[in-house]
């Protein structure tokens, strides 16, 4: 676990200075994925131990969205006085992105591998989709 | 007494300690009851939890910055967080490998269509600047998402906002709409979920099924990783 952790931060530390020295405009975590990814691709394969403590922090990735969430507290104000676009461009982009996105890559999907296509998840409405 | 109450209050408020324990308690509180109410996405941990230290910061009469000097330790994680969305992304690598072609046609337009439509609706309802600038990058997961509100002159603690309402507007009507646009293939259906809606789509479609997560999984990393490239990049093509 420990060894996993300083693996992360070195990739993340890795990245923060790459974006800072080369003036790139991606976040320092960002780089240090890319690095870790470009890693495992040489290494071929994740090591158990990353696996596990990886999906242990990714498990919980929600909570860590809680302190930022709070956030909201200082932005009361601007949140009443913009309530309409914000609550209209909420909505509406996140349903159309959605339905855009799904909607070109099942088309796409079935035009290049047929094969492969999954089984229609005919009455996903009635039984798979309470939760 | 009261005195000696005082005494450990302001110890308290001066000290990490308190922000993080509400933190994780009121995190705690939020699954237990989205569990107790049947698992209903309106009522999202996160959401749950927010509301939770809202009420109590406003009722304990506690600032939002005193809080976070203790919620930072929470926060800080999400840079390792970010680097270790890594290793789910190589698990599915294959399968990435076998819709290629689609993959990156459907996020690219998807992440644009989200982007911009986003951008247009809250200029054309007559939201300000900073609002457009925050609210670009509210698909992404969160830290990417706020790491580019920053680079783009946005604020990112109002991003971070921004993105978890779209993750529970996507967790609460996103079934709903995938069927009305009749998407059967759960590789397609979770692919959009995570496209546009990040780690709590993300989760939403693990729950619903596990093809559909897995792809979930991979839209919020390659979102990720295509916003944080392409918006930047743009914003200064545009606006110099």
């Amino acid at each position: 676990m420990l060894g996993t952790l300083t693996l992360l931060l070195l990739c993340q530390l890795a990245g923060e200075l790459a974006a800072r020295l080369l003036h790139l405009p991606v976040p320092g975590p960002v780089l240090g994925m890319i690095l870790l990814f470009g890693g495992l691709l040489l290494r071929g394969g994740v090591p158990a131990a990353v696996q596990e403590t990886a999906g242990g922090l990714l498990r919980h990735l929600s909570l860590l969205f809680v302190p930022a969430g709070v956030g909201v507290m200082v932005h009361v104000t601007r949140l009443e006085t913009e309530a309409l676009p914000i609550v209209v461009a909420l909505f509406g982009s996140t349903l159309f992105g959605i339905a855009v996105t799904a909607k070109l890559m099942a088309f796409l999907l079935s035009r290049t591998d047929p094969r492969l296509q999954d089984e229609p998840a005919t009455g996903n409405s009635a039984e798979g989709d309470r939760a | 007494m009261s005195d000696d109450l005082h005494q450990i209050w302001v110890y308290l408020s001066a000290n990490p300690l308190a922000g993080l324990t509400l933190t994780l308690v009121a995190y705690q509180c939020g699954l237990w009851l989205f569990e107790k109410l049947g698992r209903r996405p309106v009522l999202n941990p996160v959401l749950i939890a927010v509301v939770l230290i809202a009420g109590v910061l406003s009722l304990s009469g506690i600032d939002y910055r005193t809080y976070f000097d203790g919620a930072q330790f929470v926060h800080f994680l999400l840079g390792p967080a970010t680097v270790a969305l890594a290793i789910p992304l190589y698990n599915q690598f294959q399968e990435v490998r076998r819709s290629a072609l689609a993959l990156v046609v459907a996020l690219l337009v998807g992440s644009a269509a989200s982007a911009l439509s986003a951008v247009a609706l809250v200029w054309a309802f007559g939201g300000s600047a900073v609002t457009i600038l925050s609210m670009a990058p509210k698909s992404v997961t969160s830290p990417i998402a706020m790491g580019v509100s920053e680079q783009i002159g946005g604020l990112p603690s109002l991003t971070a906002v921004f993105v978890i309402i779209t993750g529970i507007v996507a967790a609460s009507f996103g079934t709903w709409v995938l069927n009305l646009v009749r998407v059967k293939d759960w590789r397609a259906r979770g692919f959009g979920m995570g496209v546009a809606a990040h780690g709590i789509g993300t989760a939403r479609a693990l729950q619903v099924n596990e093809v559909a997560g897995a792809f979930a999984g991979l839209g919020m990393g390659l979102n990720g990783l295509a916003t944080a490239l392409l918006l930047p990049t743009l914003y200064h093509l545009i606006w110099g």
